[in-house]
């Protein structure tokens, strides 16, 4: 649908959000699942019928019923009030992961683009070895070494271990965006006029790399959180009795799979559909951003 | 050519020695060590001097610098050293496993780039239709499943509706296709599924970005073929950057068989980092390190060659 | 046979009269047949072939069809102990000579014939091994003054003190016998080569995949083993492990699954599998580090142990993991096990759980940290260590202490203790056998004993066990036991939070083999057959 489409008598600024809407109803929904994620996160000790630690051998590997809307675990707690609880992980994890990450690496790009030279060549080197680690490996070291330090109950070297694989390939990108302003004639004659480094890369540098560095801490929330739910699953990541969802399959999770496919159902549903959620989002997000793609 | 070629490869060195640095110490920060598992693991109660002795024979106890020192001239001579688990040779160890993961690697591409190439065109030509709408809710599934999660699903499945499993141990295509090919089609299929997705969108994007160029809008005009337009043209363009992903996405397959051969139980490269870094066998782990920093400093190497070879302007910089 | 041990005779009919839980058997028709290839699982791959140097059962499994020991455990009738290679045994009234008489006839592997210079040179790698070899039994052969070999069917042991678990320990299923010739040449040999005189031949080992053996056609016991070969598949995944089972592609696993794998085997395969229980000589521990405050504090700890309701836990726990049952030093149910009655009166074993916690408040109020908070260390297996370190978590919220739980792997769980740094952690025991002498060397002085992770000093402890190793008498030695127990749970340095329950899955065509209460026995395979 294009702007010409529209009748002449209409206000020229619309809002940017329905604008949006319309053009990506993808990414509309992607945006309502997000908030009640995020819903679900801040208020999960109002939005969690029970208390996600609560032990209750009584009842344990229940099936889904009006009392326990998802079922129970294999120590009676309720896997409904896990998964609210395990959203408020996620997010946490996610947002703080990929915020670091993309920062840092949007920092680095945006200098190396600037200053060349030697600044750029030895940033390229330090991202092009940080590249070549795979990430579970950087991902371990971290988590294992650097000393616990914990925020809402969250190992913040969980965080720096995912935060880090995502410096370079943010590093990568924001760099490639930046250059191309470098390169304009403007940059150089604000330089020549004697403006000061700072002045031009933030009046004239960031506000090309906003778009490309939104998508991106976007889509790296996604990944973030992946990343998350696979650390807890060989047993790296989050601990228990933490309600993560990454967490709530492994271990034997997967032996009660007869009497309690829910167990496994639940959590894998929810992983995806938060990394969907979130990977949706930004797709959207860059196809409405990127004036190439407007009809 | 040749200049650009002798200048990417010299430049492949200081990364792969800064990969081996970093490693190193960053092991070395790692609380516990692979003596204490093997000795007192299962609950032994082995005095200390056993203990100390083991650390003198595998040389742990010597200054770091020292063992840096090894660790760096062995690599010059291509010599990864011992494990320190099985006080095999590293080499030894990874290329027993070897030729499991690079299979199920293979066929996970194969399986994700005969899809993707398909999938990313169909997209990117009837582009604001249904059908990209199913596309890109597809692919981007398979970026937001967990392959673990998807592996354990296939498993349950292939149990509760089949009751059949996949066998058990691991014979060479060469010796028993079938059984080799029905035991690893499922990993390819877990781990090729967020593949394909990656390949897919890549494709996506590259040809939407292609077909708004101008040269395809003079072929347009020119009254060319449709047909022709898009494979002479668009196509060919857009593949570089999706092999680009290809090459990038294949040397990082690791992460995803990290996690899948454990849920599939298979004896390959993945497993084999799982349990060393569990053991704290700072050889063997470094030495894996190593084999997956060269392999995609490699890939990186033949993809920019393969770059400059379709797009001369590359050669000349 | 010399009869004049009491306490072996107590054993004997101890084990007749405590049962070791319930063993399914069926009568076949027809006998024992020969042939046939055993596929099982393995957990765990081991590092090398070295049992001498090994403390898991990851080598047993892999290696002991290949060997054989002087002793072993007649699982039938355990813990008494009947020959392997030592067609008799005889033990002097003063317990300071074990005399051992061969069998004639017996080869290894390579052809070469065995002799007591084969057994004296087994037992003297692991009493003093040379540099370079690892042996993790070397303190308990420490009593062992010299051995002698009279003549080549002979082996005679004197002992420098009396050790009354002696016997027990020559029949230790690590204690296998290599060949002098091996040792000479290379006394690391064993770790890489495999020859013994065992029921089965090495015939190959695929890394990462299986190990594989075939029937020793000249074994000395005629008539065994009666399978054709065996086949240990490595599955490192409980959950590949179940779904092998199930599929058939393993017929066996012999350590141990939890109830709900069982569970599930039972309904997917219906009368196919047998399942075969016992209580396991293992048992996870809940250790105060008596070095950091506040567990310097008698009080705080005692109040801990207080606040865990282990007779009502049990009945959760035993359901959905590997720990189920009540006890204290020694495994309950074994002979030298404190009875129930008297277990109650210890700290921490209180059934009136409410009082207990009602206590414990009492008492961290009175050591001044009524809102303790401290951080639990555990390790990173989910069976049984996350469901105990779950459930301790739990039982500590309800008098008001707040616990993080952290989980690590093995490398840094260990370093971890080893280095103290922890407050408190969940250790483990795993024993072979029931004898005290295994038992109780945990609680020992830190010094002494380097597994101790509370790290206490407490020289009346290693008085009590130093006097009850020497001691003969059977009812003395209970005694003893009784006191070092009581000691150690007032002192709250550590306790076994339950000890496990072990069950042990078979396709009912597997026949012969022989549940214990230890997952270190009945390894050899050399009486199984297949009932195809």
């Amino acid at each position: 649908m294009s702007v010409a489409a529209l009748p002449a008598s209409m206000p020229r600024r619309r809002s940017a959000v329905l604008d949006f809407c319309r053009q990506q109803p993808l990414g509309a929904i992607s945006f309502v699942i997000i908030v009640v994620m995020m819903f679900a996160g801040v208020f999960s000790e109002y939005a969690a019928p029970y208390n996600p630690l609560d032990i209750d051998f009584a009842s344990i590997l229940a099936a889904p019923s009006w009392d326990h809307l998802m079922g129970t675990d294999a120590f009676g707690r309720d896997i409904f009030s896990r998964i609210i609880w395990g959203s408020r992980t996620a997010l946490v994890i996610g947002f703080t992961s990929s915020f670091i990450g993309s920062t840092i690496g949007a920092v680095l790009g945006v200098a190396s683009a600037y200053f060349g030279g030697k600044i750029d060549d030895w940033i390229q080197r330090f991202v092009d070895i940080l590249l070549a680690f795979p990430i579970i490996v950087l991902a371990l070291v971290v988590v294992a070494a650097l000393r616990k330090s914990v925020l809402f109950g969250i190992d913040m070297n969980l965080i720096y271990a995912i935060a880090i694989p995502i410096v370079p390939r943010v590093a990568r990108v924001v760099r490639a965006a930046a250059l191309s302003i470098r390169v304009m004639p403007y940059v150089d004659a604000a330089r020549a006029a004697g403006y000061s480094n700072s002045r031009i890369i933030f009046r004239h540098m960031a506000p090309n790399v906003v778009a490309p560095y939104l998508i991106m801490f976007t889509a790296f929330i996604a990944q973030a959180i992946l990343l998350e739910a696979s650390l807890s699953f060989l047993g790296l990541g989050v601990t228990e009795p933490t309600p993560a969802w990454g967490l709530m399959l492994s271990g034997n999770a997967a032996d009660f799979y007869r009497e309690a496919p829910w167990m496994i159902l639940f959590p894998g549903a929810a992983i995806s559909l938060a990394v969907f959620a979130f990977n949706l989002f930004g797709d959207s997000l860059r196809d409405y951003l990127d004036p190439r793609f407007k009809t | 050519m040749l200049r650009y070629t002798l200048g990417r490869i010299l430049q492949m060195i200081p990364t792969l020695i800064g990969v081996a640095v970093l490693v190193f110490f960053m092991l070395r920060v790692i609380p516990g060590d692979v003596v204490e598992v093997k000795l007192r693991g299962d609950g032994g109660n082995v005095s200390q001097e056993t203990i100390d002795m083991e650390k003198k024979r595998l040389g742990l106890d010597r200054p770091l610098m020292i063992q840096f020192k090894d660790w760096m001239v062995g690599l010059a001579t291509l010599d990864l050293g011992k494990s320190m688990w099985t006080d095999r040779p590293v080499v030894e160890e990874i290329g027993i496993r070897l030729e499991l993961s690079f299979q199920v690697a293979i066929m996970a591409t194969i399986f994700a780039v005969l899809i993707a190439i398909p999938l990313g065109t169909t997209a990117a030509l009837m582009r604001g239709t249904w059908v990209d709408y199913v596309v890109r809710i597809v692919t981007i599934g398979g970026l937001s499943i967990p392959s673990f999660w998807f592996g354990m699903l296939i498993m349950i499945s292939l149990l509760t509706f089949f009751n059949w499993l996949p066998p058990i141990t691991f014979t060479p295509i060469y010796v028993d296709p079938i059984a080799n090919l029905t035991q690893l089609i499922w990993p390819a299929l877990a781990v090729g599924y967020r593949y394909c997705a990656v390949v897919a969108r890549m494709i996506r994007s590259s040809l939407l970005e292609v077909l708004n160029e101008d040269y395809i809008r003079t072929a347009r005009a020119k009254g060319v073929y449709e047909k022709l337009v898009i494979s002479r043209h668009a196509l060919r363009n857009a593949l570089l950057p999706a092999i680009t992903v290809i090459g990038i996405e294949f040397a990082f397959l690791i992460g995803g068989l990290v996690v899948t051969e454990q849920v599939f139980n298979l004896n390959g490269i993945g497993m084999l980092f799982v349990q060393s870094v569990s053991r704290n066998d700072f050889t063997l782990i470094q030495g894996m390190v190593m084999m997956i920093a060269a392999v995609y400093v490699v890939v990186n190497l033949i993809v920019d060659l393969l770059y400059a070879v379709f797009d001369p302007r590359i050669r000349y910089t | 046979m010399n009869s004049n041990l009491t306490r072996r005779s107590v054993l004997m009919s101890g084990a007749a009269a405590v049962a070791f839980g319930s063993i399914v058997t069926e009568t076949t028709a027809q006998g024992p047949k020969k042939g046939g290839t055993l596929q099982f699982a393995i957990s765990a791959e081991t590092p090398h072939y070295d049992n001498h140097g090994s403390d898991t059962y990851a080598t047993l499994h892999f290696a002991a069809p290949f060997y054989n020991t002087l002793l072993r455990f007649n699982l039938d009738k355990f813990p008494e102990v009947q020959g392997d290679l030592a067609a008799s045994h005889e033990v002097a009234a003063d317990l300071m000579t074990y005399t051992f008489k061969l069998h004639p006839g017996v080869k290894f592997h390579d052809g070469t014939d065995l002799t007591s210079a084969d057994v004296k040179a087994s037992y003297d790698r692991m009493r003093n091994p040379p540099a370079g070899v690892v042996s993790t039994r070397k303190a308990t052969f420490a009593d062992i003054g010299s051995i002698e070999t009279p003549d080549p069917l002979t082996v005679i042991f004197k002992m420098k003190a009396v050790n009354a678990s002696m016997l027990e320990h020559f029949a230790s299923p690590w204690n296998v016998i290599y060949s002098a010739k091996d040792l000479t040449a290379d006394p690391n040999s064993p770790k890489t080569k495999v020859n013994g005189t065992g029921p089965f031949v090495f015939v190959e080992h695929v890394k990462g995949s299986y190990v594989a053996g075939k029937r020793n056609d000249s074994y000395f016991k005629k008539g065994l083993p009666l399978l054709d070969g065996f086949k240990g598949v490595f599955t490192l995944q409980a959950a590949a492990m179940l779904n092998a089972l199930q599929g058939a592609q393993v017929l066996a696993e012999f350590r141990g699954i939890s109830p709900a794998e069982r569970d599930r085997l039972v309904q997917a395969m219906g009368d196919k599998i047998r399942i075969e229980e016992s209580s396991w000589t293992l048992n996870l521990l809940v250790c105060f580090n008596t070095e950091k405050k506040p567990f310097d504090d008698v009080r705080v700890r005692q109040a801990l142990l207080m606040a865990i309701d282990r007779w009502g836990g049990s009945q959760g726990l035993s359901r959905i993991s590997t720990l189920r049952s009540v006890g204290g030093v020694i495994r309950p149910g074994s002979p030298f096990a404190t009875p129930e009655a008297e277990l109650t009166k210890l700290p921490g074993f209180a059934k009136d759980i409410r009082a207990s916690r009602e206590q414990a408040k009492k008492l961290l109020a009175e050591a001044g940290v009524p809102d303790l908070k401290f951080t639990l260390w555990n390790r990173n297996l989910a069976m049984p260590y996350t469901p105990a370190g779950i459930f301790l978590v739990d039982q500590w919220r309800q008098i008001g202490v707040t616990v993080e739980h952290k989980q690590s792997d093995t490398a840094p769980y260990l370093a971890h203790m080893n280095a103290g740094n922890h407050d408190v952690a969940i250790d483990f025991s795993n024993l072979f056998m029931d004898d005290s002498s295994l038992g109780l060397a945990k609680y020992l002085s830190v010094a002494r004993a380097p597994e101790n992770r509370s790290r206490h000093k407490d020289a009346e402890l290693d008085k009590i066990y130093d006097e009850h190793l020497r001691e003969r008498d059977p009812e003395k030695r209970k005694a003893m036991i009784r006191a070092f127990e009581k000691r150690a749970f007032e002192m709250a340095y550590q306790q076994p939070i339950l000890w496990w329950h072990r069950i042990v899955p078979s396709h009912k065509t597997v026949m012969g083999w022989k549940m214990s209460p230890s997952h270190n026995l009945g390894a050899q395979l050399e009486e199984v057959w297949l009932n195809a």
